[in-house]
């Protein structure tokens, strides 16, 4: 009778995991404490895994001067924006969560996060950064690292920085290699190449101080044709490649076989490890305008259903906006920190001010939804172009296409 | 007759019975109480913890649950039972809800903006309209108590202290304690410590203190309970109406049941809240533009895909398996287990590896193997289809070598012995003999792997993500697309999700492939009765 033990054990293993599914689905009620039955006021925070780390001692330091424990919960990056948007709803979710400004669009038209206010503590961040945690004027997230790409340059192969793109062709063809490389794709990368196509005066969108205005399409003025016509140029003479992906462009800058690399500070590490010289320059400038590459500003959003608000702000605008916090944050993930006091001390670190000189002429990458149908038709006009399309014609298109699905 | 059956049945039943005692002996039993005495401890806890939580109607189907399945394991009897609860709860947890669910939202306008519900839009709608008086400072707060309710005692920048509550606008008092430039007590009030102020977050967040008799003013609002700033909101909502009037325009936005605050001219106010659409999502489908110009091409190109895909993993399968089940063949362990490599590693990663491969002026196959081609393997529309299918192939091939190597060895000796002793020819004994007998066995598996490649997403995802796309056409749809895929395209462009869209196209797509397999399964009954 074999049969009939086994039969009880996969019921008991059965009933086991019916029972811990269920529990599973409402267990996080706990985490977002009724603040009146408890004694203690708990905080629950979503921080993605790499910086739990970095939190856990601000979290306890927290605790020991206000007496609200903070629960750290870590979340994968990659799940933590579609987990809040279906969880807050049901009011289960925490009541902070770690993310990135970008987000910002599908959140406020979601209606699960809470503006919160800085009031005089807005001067004390990177203006970027600032920037890019309101959205529509109100702001919804406390920024604490700001990353925008910069130039890598090889300074074995190339010593000295160079000013304008054709500069930059020759410095590293005279040094006998592939003189630059940016990551593309079969459907380009208009996000690496926006610092160009800005140098010509062709943002997306048109801004003023209360941010982007998604009804004001400038990327098909006149200035966006002159960098499609640049852009064939550069596909014609091969120094912009859509073959080249993010994984070759790398492999190429870390075995010495190009001279510069435009990318961000995620790639500065392995570059270093691989044991070249790496030199952080400006971005160099094709058109007349100065290059303004996207910056994406990461920080902590407040639930609009936490049940802990008060508490909530006070951790937020309180504390995590202090210079310690903010350096002690920067130290775990080596990105520039949001608070400009950070940033200055963050700064001495050459690589770090390198990034930093080049994020002062970025601009946040626009949170909007209507982001979606620039993207969609973006990248694939670039590609086309590149590879040998009308530019001008391949470039109205591309205004008409977005603009299209803009009005839908 | 009937007492012969009527007593066999009781005498099987005895013997049943007798044979479930004679087994199960002491330790059995006590294994069962054991066991169940687990289920049990874990139910109570979840019990508990869904009670703490007021989740009642998951609480009562787990005590339902444990209920159930303690009566069926304590019973005497019950044996078909015993054997198919467990089953039967997998099934209705992780299939039928989860089924049902989808079916569900695939009936609503679940999508970005139509998140949650009612309520919580218009607690979103009206915290986001609040906004700061330009120019207005930081007043010190704290929060003060009385017999009314909760009340702000505010140091204003310039030194003035007041004191208001929700029903008294502030009004200057004099004697207040200070403690440096912030007034932290006055007569009349209790001062609530950092600590009160976190058990009543909900009220002091809720607490509006108009800032003189006229609302144009605004009103003080504490987010942290320590500092203070004057609001007004640019969105009135008007409870009894169930509208919201934006202030400043006076434009009255109103419910008309299409799940947002609609204004007289169509405007929308986002958030809205998820509601009930009926067919919308199925009607979308077949008439939004950018779905409905490509779907034809895509259906086509994923039909062939996914019936190409089985032919041709089939047959390589088959011919191999065919091969190395011959005695002849030496060493054909070394070389089955060689053959099964592409099957252990994970789809997803070997597409990846794939789409780099095949690169156009950087990949292995171009550089190394063509010595220096550039043949766009994955960027010219009909190359990028073969190379999907190729790769498909790669990959599928040793699972149909596996199934057909099985299914051939069972095939016993004997009937092809007699039919080469009847003088058939070797191709007429596998034309005739194995491949009939083989269809039986492999039919269903052709049939379930034609309705996975059906919904091959990773493979496409990963190779190609669908592309390359006609930089022409003016939908965000490539070549190789398939169903599933330009589901995902349209459903979830950047950050505009649409659920209900994409849940209705799941819909659309389980019919089509239940009908092809459906139709598929009665061609196979007729293939069993022909042997």
């Amino acid at each position: 009778m074999k049969v009939k033990t086994r039969s009880i054990i996969t019921a008991g293993a059965l009933a086991a995991t019916v029972g811990l599914a269920l529990v599973g689905c409402s267990s996080d009620n706990g985490d977002g404490g009724d603040g009146a039955n408890n004694s203690t006021t708990a905080l629950t925070v979503w921080v993605d895994a790499e910086r739990v780390d970095a939190l856990k001692d601000v979290a306890a330091a927290y605790k020991d001067k206000t007496g609200i424990e903070v629960k750290l919960v870590s979340k994968d990056t990659a799940k933590i924006k579609d987990d809040f948007l279906q969880q807050v709803p049901t009011g289960k979710g925490p009541d902070i969560t770690m993310g990135a400004h970008d987000w910002l669009g599908e959140l406020v038209t979601n209606g699960v996060v809470s503006p919160i206010e800085l009031a005089d503590k807005e001067g004390d961040f990177l203006e970027v950064a600032y920037a890019a945690s309101t959205y529509e004027g109100k702001q919804y997230m406390l920024p604490y690292a700001v990353e925008n790409i910069a130039l890598l340059r090889n300074a074995d192969l190339v010593p000295e920085a160079v000013g304008t793109f054709d500069e930059m062709i020759a410095a590293g063809t005279a040094a006998g290699v592939t003189p630059f490389v940016v990551q593309q794709g079969p459907e380009s990368d208009p996000y690496h190449l926006y610092p160009f196509q800005t140098s010509f005066g062709a943002p997306v969108f048109s801004s003023d101080e209360n941010g982007y205005d998604v009804s004001d399409l400038q990327i098909g003025n006149a200035g966006g044709i002159e960098y499609a016509n640049w852009l064939a140029a550069q596909g014609a003479a091969g120094t912009i490649n859509t073959e080249v992906t993010g994984d070759i462009a790398k492999e190429q800058f870390t075995t010495g076989q190009a001279a510069f690399w435009l990318t961000g500070p995620w790639n500065v590490g392995a570059a270093l490890d691989a044991g070249i010289n790496v030199a952080v320059d400006p971005i160099v400038t094709p058109g007349a305008e100065a290059a303004q590459p996207f910056a994406g500003v990461k920080g902590f959003f407040l639930s609009e259903q936490s049940k802990n608000k008060v508490a909530a702000n006070d951790f937020l605008v309180n504390y995590l906006a202090t210079e310690d916090v903010q350096t002690a944050l920067f130290e775990s993930g080596n990105v520039l920190p949001a608070l400009a006091s950070a940033a200055d001390a963050a700064s001495n670190d050459p690589i770090v001010g390198g990034f930093r000189l080049v994020g002062m002429d970025a601009v946040p990458m626009p949170a909007s939804p209507a982001m979606g149908a620039v993207w969609q038709f973006w990248g694939i006009a670039e590609a086309a172009i590149l590879n040998g399309a009308d530019p001008a014609a391949t470039w109205e298109k591309l205004a008409a296409d977005v603009q299209g699905a803009l009005d839908k | 007759m009937t007492d012969r059956v009527v007593q066999t049945s009781k005498r099987s039943k005895q013997a049943a019975r007798i044979a479930d005692a004679a087994s199960g002996g002491i330790r059995m039993i006590l294994l069962k109480i054991v066991l169940l005495g687990i289920v049990d401890a874990i139910a109570v806890y979840a019990l508990f913890v869904l009670a703490l939580s007021d989740e009642w109607l998951i609480a009562s189907l787990v005590a339902v649950v444990t209920l159930v399945v303690n009566w069926i394991y304590f019973s005497k009897r019950k044996l078909p039972a015993k054997y198919l609860t467990p089953g039967v709860l997998f099934l209705i947890v992780f299939q039928i809800f989860v089924i049902g669910y989808t079916g569900y939202i695939g009936f609503t306008n679940y999508s970005t903006g139509h998140n949650s519900d009612k309520a919580q839009a218009i607690d979103a709608l009206m915290s986001s309209a609040r906004e700061r008086v330009p120019d207005s400072p930081t007043y010190k707060v704290t929060i003060v108590e009385n017999l009314e309710g909760l009340g702000m005692l505010v140091t204003a920048p310039d030194g003035e202290v007041s004191v208001g509550s929700s029903e008294h606008p502030l009004s200057s008092v004099r004697n207040a304690t200070m403690d440096g430039d912030k007034a932290v007590a006055v007569d009349g009030y209790t001062s609530l410590s950092f600590q009160d102020v976190l058990q009543r977050q909900g009220d002091i967040v809720g607490l509006e203190v108009p800032f003189s008799d006229d609302p144009n003013d605004g009103s003080l609002r504490t987010p942290d309970g320590s500092s203070a700033y004057v609001y007004t909101s640019s969105l009135v909502y008007d409870e009894q109406a169930g509208t919201m009037t934006d202030a400043s325009s006076g434009t009255v936005y109103s419910d008309t049941g299409t799940g947002a605050f609609t204004s007289s001219d169509g405007e929308e106010l986002l958030p809205g809240w998820r509601i009930t659409v009926g067919f919308d999502n199925f009607a979308r489908a077949f008439t939004e533009d950018s779905i409905r110009e490509p779907l034809i091409n895509v259906t086509i190109w994923t039909i062939v895909f996914a019936l190409l895909s089985v032919a041709s993993t089939f047959f390589l399968g088959l011919f191999l398996a065919i091969v190395f089940n011959d005695k002849r063949m030496k060493g054909r362990k070394f070389y089955r287990i060689a053959m099964i490599l592409p099957y252990a590693f994970p789809a997803f990663l070997s597409a990846l590896v794939w789409a780099g491969m095949l690169s156009e002026s950087f990949g292995f196959v171009n550089q190394v193997l063509l010595g220096g081609a550039s043949i766009p393997w994955l960027t010219d529309p009909f190359l990028a289809k073969v190379s999907i299918l190729f790769v498909n192939l790669w990959l599928g091939f040793p699972y149909m070598f596996l199934v057909a190597t099985g299914a051939l060895q069972s095939i016993p000796d004997d009937v092809v012995e007699a039919a080469t002793v009847d003088g058939a020819k070797p191709w007429q004994v596998f034309r005739l003999i194995k491949m009939p007998l083989l269809l039986v066995t492999m039919a269903p598996i052709l049939i379930s792997s034609f309705a996975f490649n059906f919904n091959n997403f990773n493979l496409i995802y990963m190779l190609t993500g669908g592309g390359p796309r006609d930089a022409a056409a003016s939908v965000n749809v490539g070549a190789t697309d398939i169903l599933i895929s330009m589901v995902y395209k349209v459903a979830f462009t950047g950050q505009l999700r649409d659920y209900g869209l994409a849940s209705a196209f799941t819909i659309i797509i389980f019919i089509l492939v239940a009908t092809i397999s459906i139709v598929s399964f009665r061609q196979t009954k007729a293939l069993e009765e022909l042997n």
